[in-house]
């Protein structure tokens, strides 16, 4: 008898392993959904505060726009163009749908749209950002992890003081000493500013993040000056960046090397290299990537007092010169570039931990 | 008793702290052979400390001194890390108390018993993930393939214990050190866990140190019994011998137990004295 479809007691159970992969996946699906759902959430949350200031303030946006010596009419006419006659919800929700479009206004101060503006000045802050971040895990991870196996240690005593320095020195004073000592005395980096003189403006504008941009011109000269530029103010908020993650990462790791499986680990007979960093330290990815996360999204707010010893044109510069000329819409476009930053960090690192960590749900 | 496979003579366990050295073992002698031997005692007696040590994990400034540790027949006392590591896991094994805590959340079962197979016996991923499945079957695992591919927090207590008898038994060592191996298991999968280790150890022909506060577990599935108090062993008998126990410590502890055979109206609690702190040599009888 030919046997068919449908026929013949139970079909076979999946093959014999349900797996726990799909199950995993499909949970892992849903989850992205509710991680997209609060992404939206608290984006519009931030709007809502930026709109809020931007009423709330008292500096009236139709002086600024049609200036002190208008007439009532012209006023009333620039008045209703920006919708401000309309009651709070419609122009809240126009206010949103320019936001969305990348339109946040016209900076009075420079005389640009401020989306341009930002476009500027925002790669030079992320270029800054992410290679002082990056000099911070790449020394900070370790120091912290030696610190904690070698407890009390020379390591670890010298990362104590390196990361108590870290804390208590004033940034402008190191970065002015940096400047005199490796620009002005030993001539070993790059002055202020991103560029020499004669590379300013000759790599075409890509990314607007110039290392990567003369990378792409394969423009060597000009990647080599912007490097020499670059890399004083990048070890500098490194150097920050190093203090705080090297303390959290031996203080995460002290709390995994106690734990049992650790003990587990040493009694299979594995190396204590092993026992480190192939044990205790996947352990600690979960929490350490938070507060990198946290860390660079601090440097991309842009550090004002390092801008600004380095002249260089970055968000933090720009949104406070703005602040201090009451140029709301520069203010405010700034606001949500950054809040916007820190919304997507926290998305990437919530991602991570659930490629990470097997428990997350 | 012929060529033991452990024998310890005055072992002694210190840790430097503010008022003075705090002695946690103070001179313990054993010999361990191919046999099952319970060491039974409260928490800071010294029992755990004692399996540490032999292990070579007491970590600094933690200090260990004894006048004898061979293993089979030569010295691992103060070995240099090295020598001790390729001992560890190879030779002499340990099971925890918890598997919820003893074994790596992040990395998979398979992962973590291919992981000591692998260091070794030197063989390559693919001898030790049958390794790995046999001793998973071993252990009577049902479904060896999917637990391989799991977490340590999607199976359960009982079997998560299973797992690591399984993965501290795959480079076959002749000792295993079992500390309070079902303190955090379930009274139901309790037996049948020790009755998995029982029949593992007993196969292989290993020597096993059961590290308990149960006396009635000791007394059920091991063939001699240390009891310590206060990081000394003061009374040393065979398992069947149990309630004829001579040292008042361990008949205090035998009396202060519920019994199944005849109506207690009140437990005895137990009066410590401080002359059981310093006596040696322990009480023998029938060992």
């Amino acid at each position: 008898m030919v046997k068919t479809p449908g026929q013949g007691g139970l079909p076979p159970v999946n093959g014999g392993a349900p797996g726990f992969g799909r199950i995993r996946l499909r949970r892992r699906a849903k989850n992205v959904g509710g991680v997209a759902l609060s992404l939206v959430l608290t984006l519009l949350g931030l709007l809502l505060v930026t709109f809020i200031i931007g009423r709330v303030m008292p500096i009236d946006p139709v002086l600024k726009v049609v200036g002190e010596r208008a007439t009532q009419a012209q006023y009333d006419a620039a008045y209703q163009a920006m919708g401000l006659d309309k009651p709070l919800w419609q122009q809240f929700l126009r206010y949103m749908a320019e936001v969305l479009r990348g339109d946040f206004g016209r900076s009075i101060s420079t005389g640009h749209p401020v989306i341009d503006d930002l476009k500027r000045v925002f790669p030079a802050t992320f270029e800054l950002a992410a290679l002082g971040t990056l000099i911070g895990v790449f020394v900070g991870v370790p120091l912290g992890v030696i610190a904690a196996a070698r407890r009390g240690g020379w390591i670890d005593q010298i990362a104590r003081v390196v990361a108590l320095v870290g804390y208590s020195m004033p940034i402008f004073w190191l970065g002015l000493m940096g400047l005199l000592l490796f620009y002005g005395i030993l001539g070993w980096v790059g002055g202020p500013g991103r560029q020499g003189i004669i590379y300013d403006g000759m790599v075409p504008t890509v990314t607007g993040m110039i290392l990567i941009d003369s990378l792409l011109a394969s423009d060597w000269g000009a990647f080599r000056d912007a490097f020499s530029h670059i890399i004083l103010p990048a070890s500098l908020l490194g150097y920050f960046s190093l203090a705080y993650i090297s303390r959290m990462t031996r203080s995460f790791m002290l709390e995994q090397l106690s734990a049992e499986y650790v003990t587990t680990a040493r009694v299979k007979g594995l190396s204590e290299r092993r026992v480190i960093w192939g044990h205790a330290f996947r352990n600690i990815l979960v929490p350490l990537i938070t507060v990198i996360a946290l860390s660079f999204g601090g440097l991309l707010e842009g550090s004002v007092l390092t801008e600004i010893v380095f002249s260089w044109p970055g968000i933090g510069q720009y949104i406070t010169k703005a602040l201090l000329a009451g140029d709301m819409n520069a203010v405010l476009g700034g606001t949500v570039l950054v809040g916007t930053c820190f919304v997507l960090l926290n998305l990437i690192s919530d991602i991570l931990y659930r490629v990470l960590d097997p428990r997350a749900k | 008793m012929s060529d033991p496979l452990l024998s310890i003579r005055d072992l002694r366990v210190s840790f430097p702290t503010r008022s003075g050295l705090f002695q946690a073992v103070r001179g313990v002698s054993f010999d361990l052979g191919r046999e099952r031997l319970g060491v039974v005692g409260e928490s800071g007696s010294g029992k755990s400390m004692t399996g540490r040590a032999i292990l070579g994990l007491v970590r600094p400034p933690g200090k260990v001194t004894a006048e004898r540790m061979d293993l089979g027949g030569q010295s691992i006392l103060n070995l240099p890390e090295s020598k001790m590591r390729a001992l560890r896991g190879a030779r002499i094994s340990m099971v925890m108390q918890d598997p919820k805590f003893s074994l790596n959340p992040v990395m998979t079962v398979g992962q973590q018993i291919m992981e000591s197979y692998r260091l070794h016996s030197g063989q390559g991923g693919r001898a030790a993930r049958d390794k790995a499945l046999d001793m998973l079957r071993a252990v009577q695992i049902r479904d060896p393939e999917r637990v391989f591919d799991a977490y340590p927090h999607e199976v359960s207590g009982g079997m998560g214990q299973r797992i690591m008898i399984a993965m501290m038994l795959a480079p076959d060592p002749e000792i295993l050190i079992a500390d309070e191996p079902t303190s955090a298991l379930d009274v139901s999968v309790r037996n049948e866990v020790l009755r998995i280790m029982d029949k593992l150890v007993t196969e292989r022909g290993m020597g096993l140190i059961f590290i308990s506060h149960d006396l009635n577990l000791v007394a059920q599935f091991c063939d001699r019994v240390l009891i310590m108090y206060a990081g000394q062993v003061v009374e040393e008998l065979a398992a069947k011998d149990l309630h004829n126990a001579r040292h008042p410590y361990t008949q205090g502890l035998l009396n202060s137990l519920p019994r199944l055979d005849h109506q207690v109206d009140r437990l005895a609690v137990l009066q410590r004295q401080d002359s059981w702190r310093d006596q040696t040599p322990p009480l023998r009888s029938g060992a």
